[in-house]
């Protein structure tokens, strides 16, 4: 059980990374290996310290590769890290793949039967002999299966010196509720603890110690925190069609509604949820809610944006609320069901045929995925149109830390919504008047009582009166109306985030690319003296500063998770004299973006 | 029935007001006997306008809401899909009296997967589906339910299996099947009125001649043809919650379904053997008339119970779109709540 050393120049060379490794554990998908994974992910939070945790799973339900990868950084960099610092092989089919792949004086730990050490001679072999520990320590032979996994949490606490009463609480936590399971995942950790306590040299290479650094956090993927802000942004009615990376978002809501809901006393809900036989019909059913006076959403993926394509058009043209809410994943067709990107950027902004422009907001961490959520249904409502919360698979399914999000103390924006009493002292109602100026028109809802709020709904040319036109003016009129309004949006949606000043090029990002640009930009700065502003984008319509930080700059880098550079394009169709400056920097291999991959863009541009 | 006065229903309303925008369809029009049915009926029943949710899709058929109650929401939608429109204006307002005006084109072809799901819902609406086997916005083409045989103006044959939005409806387990007949204002009157008193989905497929482009002598839905092999299955009499007093039930042997609200239907069988609160004995007529060429109208099928979308989403009482900011967004504590898990 001696670890077997390949090139002894490399173990000499290599110090202590302390709190500042990644971690990737290769198993088969549906073997329980989710709650080994996040214990051990969770146990280094609990220490203190900044962490992120990566599921790369395939598109299948049980009995394909799965990896997990997790990254520990003191200083809070939680984007992928290309390069694994320990990999733990325990799925047979992959593990010539995943030592392959390595970079030399890693640390690789393996069920002992494998027999990996004699692949390669540079990297730090620890077999472990899995069966023997699982039967030794756990008395049933049919839970081997399951808490197998766990037992390398125990490998790799002892490992890396992460201390196991905080093994332990990560394990009731997540189990919470299940005595007899916690106790059975705890005791096979500790199996694996024990075995490397007494069978494992230690080693000096990686280390875990106990910082301050996560305190009061919370770990958190975006679904549930969209899901979160669609509770407390008072969603009354949810239409969806399952869609992966979407359902879990929708199936997380369905949970909260049961508990925050529904009134015990009579059983009775506030929150419609409704599955739908397509993406068409949930769209439809969202439309007409909307125009019904609910606040209603659904939730989908790039496929069910195409789908929902058509509805989304007449939401826009009609002037009707719905909020939809992308969890992008790579397309284009079917794609990549199960892996990440930024590719729907230009479909959202343009859904539907014709001359559309859609309120988007882009959420780059889990506080916005919270905040954009509730908030999209304020505009929707104020500007009486389907706005897009465009988030990703990165994003929605994988795990980050966040602060716990603030409640949301300001009141509901219902919009321009006449009632009864209102209308009673309009003379004239007419659904699509510019009263104001700022192309928003006061509607009514079906229902209103006093015969004098009825107008007829069409996604045909209409005048001012919602009855149908074909009158050039009114067509041109009611288009430009739409534009107009569209524009008045930019004092409602949320504004860029900027950091830094003065340097002569700047990056541009947004979304999940966020924490990517943050490494990089130090990186840049402290391996290559390149200092760069950075402008993250959070929402179309674009506000001034985004304007402004263009003029501002010479160059420009557009970091984008797409081939085509799609926010560029509209950064273009919107400022299309700041063309040339615009550089686009892309990365979309179906992976997550990672800090180097613009590190070396960038430089290459900086030549 | 009698309304209050003679030109005023119960909530003091002329039939005037429940009109709506001249119709631009082709002079003679079915459809346009299918409107007049439905302000007479919204008038007689005294719908409230204000309630009624008038919703389509797109076609000939899914212009009329604009012919009529131009006191209510008018939705007109996209193709095929009012139902899920409709799906969603009933769950954001439980109050709303909702109404779907459809075609052939538009239920049959792009639209049925939605309309079957609605049914499987039982979605609360009036589903009328005006059936004149040709699409005629878009100038004859044949629709789904065409007949085998039947041809064009111009001469083309439809080789096709129809589909019957009947049997598909009664299949699918909706509690409110009928069919008419443009031609038979008396009997759409009496079916139109039942449907309205239905809690969930109520499906009239109504014959309804295309004049312009499907009414010659060799279809099989020309005014003609459809008055010809028209085969009324019973008398109807329908006795609304409202009224006291007796209904004319028609000699001979009378049966009655009531439904939840009280009203109540009778129907005195003209065919005897006919009984449409038996699904398969219902299915298997329809069936055989259909291959003796006979089109046997009136209530093919009725279930009034059933569980309805709102009896489903258990919803709260008061409309969702009309629920105070405090019943729908929970408070602080429900967050800190939330959070705890994710610690």
């Amino acid at each position: 059980m001696t670890p077997t050393h390949g090139g002894t120049a490399v173990a000499d060379e290599a110090k202590t990374l302390i709190n500042d490794f990644s971690i990737e554990v290769a198993t088969v998908n549906g073997s329980g290996s989710q709650t080994a994974n996040n214990t051990l992910m969770r146990s280094i939070f609990r220490m203190g310290v900044p962490v992120s945790g990566k599921n790369l799973f395939p598109s299948n339900i049980s009995g394909l590769p799965t990896w997990f990868q997790i990254r520990a950084n003191h200083r809070g960099y939680v984007a992928r890290k290309h390069d694994i610092d320990l990999m733990i092989c325990m799925n047979a089919e992959t593990a010539k793949e995943d030592v392959t792949k390595l970079k030399p004086g890693a640390i690789c730990l393996y069920d002992e039967p494998l027999k990996l050490n004699g692949l390669r001679d540079d990297l730090i072999w620890y077999p472990v002999p899995f069966q023997q520990i699982v039967s030794a320590s756990c008395p049933e032979p049919k839970l081997h299966k399951l808490v197998k996994n766990m037992i390398y949490v125990g490998v790799a606490a002892q490992m890396l010196d992460i201390d196991m009463a905080e093994v332990a609480e990560a394990i009731a936590r997540q189990l919470k509720g299940k005595q007899k399971a916690i106790e059975m995942n705890q005791a096979a950790a500790q199996a694996g603890f024990d075995w490397a306590s007494t069978h494992m040299p230690a080693q000096q290479r990686l280390k875990i110690r106990r910082d301050n650094k996560t305190e009061g956090q919370i770990i958190i993927d975006g679904n549930s925190a969209c899901a979160m802000g669609a509770l407390f942004g008072g969603v009354t009615v949810v239409a969806w069609y399952p869609i992966t990376p979407s359902s879990s978002l929708v199936e997380t809501l369905i949970e909260y509604g049961k508990r925050h809901r529904v009134d015990p006393a009579t059983g009775q809900t506030t929150m419609a949820v409704i599955q739908m036989e397509d993406e068409l019909a949930s769209a439809g059913v969202i439309i007409g809610a909307g125009w019904a006076g609910a606040r209603s959403m659904t939730a989908t993926s790039g496929p069910g944006i195409s789908l929902m394509s058509e509805f989304i058009g007449l939401g826009y043209f009609a002037e009707i609320p719905s909020v939809f809410i992308n969890v992008a994943r790579m397309g284009p067709s079917t794609g990549l069901p199960t892996r990440t990107s930024q590719g729907d950027i230009e479909l959202c902004a343009k859904a539907s045929h014709g001359d559309t422009l859609h309120i988007c907001l882009y959420p780059g961490s889990m506080e916005e995925c919270f905040q954009f959520t509730y908030e999209s249904f304020d505009l929707a409502e104020r500007f009486q149109t389907p706005v897009f919360v465009v988030t990703d698979l990165d994003l929605g399914m994988q795990n980050w830390m966040s602060k716990p999000f603030a409640y949301p103390e300001r009141a509901q924006d219902r919009g321009k919504v006449l009632t009864e009493a209102q209308l009673a002292e309009v003379q004239d109602f007419a659904r699509y008047r510019d009263a104001d100026g700022d192309g928003i028109c006061a509607r009514t809802l079906p229902g209103t009582p006093g015969g004098k709020g009825a107008y007829f709904t069409r996604g045909t040319g209409h005048n001012e009166r919602a009855l149908y036109s074909e009158k050039p003016e009114d067509w041109k009129g009611n288009i430009d109306r739409l534009r107009r309004k569209f524009d008045t949006a930019k004092a409602f949606v949320p504004k860029p985030l900027l950091e830094g000043s003065g340097s002569r090029n700047g990056i541009l990002a947004y979304g999940s690319s966020d924490p990517a640009v943050k490494e990089a930009r130090d990186l840049l700065a402290e391996q290559h003296g390149r200092h760069l502003d950075y402008l993250r984008v959070r929402a179309l319509p674009f506000t001034e500063e985004v304007e402004a930080f263009i003029r501002e700059h010479d160059a420009v880098y557009v970091v984008e998770q797409n081939r085509d550079a799609q926010m560029a394009s509209l950064l273009r169709f919107f400022y299309p004299e700041f063309s040339t400056r615009l550089k686009s920097v892309l990365h979309y291999d179906s992976t997550a973006i990672n800090a180097q991959t613009l590190v070396d863009q960038i430089n290459a541009f900086e030549k | 029935m009698t309304p209050a006065q003679p030109n005023l229903n119960q909530l003091g309303l002329t039939k005037q007001d429940y009109v709506g925008a001249k119709s631009t369809l082709c002079p003679g029009c079915g459809h346009d006997a299918i409107t007049s049915q439905i302000i007479q009926v919204a008038w007689e029943m005294g719908l409230e306008p204000h309630r009624v949710a008038k919703l389509s899709g797109i076609g000939c058929s899914s212009k009329t809401p604009t012919y009529f109650l131009s006191s209510a929401w008018g939705f007109n939608s996209v193709h095929g899909r009012a139902a899920a429109v409709c799906t969603g204006a009933a769950l954001a307002n439980r109050s709303l009296i909702n109404l779907i005006a459809s075609g052939d084109g538009d239920s049959m072809s792009i639209g049925i997967g939605q309309l079957v799901h609605m049914i499987r819902r039982n979605v609360p609406v009036v589903y009328i589906l005006e059936d004149n086997g040709v699409y005629g916005l878009t100038k004859g083409q044949f629709s789904a339910t065409a007949d085998i045989g039947s041809t064009l103006k111009k001469g083309d044959i439809n080789t096709l299996h129809p589909i019957d939005p009947c049997t598909l409806a009664m299949e699918l387990g909706c509690g409110f099947v009928a069919r008419s007949f443009s031609g038979d204002p008396k009997q759409l009157n009496t079916l139109l009125k039942a449907a309205f008193a239905h809690r969930g989905t109520a499906l009239i497929d109504v014959i309804s001649p295309c004049v312009t482009f499907n009414n010659h002598d060799s279809s099989t839905k020309s005014y003609k043809n459809v008055k010809d092999r028209d085969f009324p299955l019973h008398e109807l009499g329908f006795v609304p919650y409202f009224e006291q007093t007796e209904v004319e039930i028609p000699a001979g042997e009378a049966r009655e379904v009531q439904f939840p609200d009280g009203s109540r239907l009778t129907f005195r069988a003209l065919r005897e053997d006919y009984d449409p609160t038996n699904r398969y004995g219902a299915l298997q007529a329809v069936h055989e008339a259909h291959a003796q060429g006979e089109l046997l109208t009136g209530l093919l099928y009725i279930q009034p119970e059933g569980p309805t979308l709102h009896d489903q989403a258990r919803l709260v009482e008061e409309p969702l779109a009309l629920l105070r900011e405090s019943l729908t967004k929970p408070g602080p504590k429900v967050l800190e709540t939330l959070l705890e898990d994710y610690r």
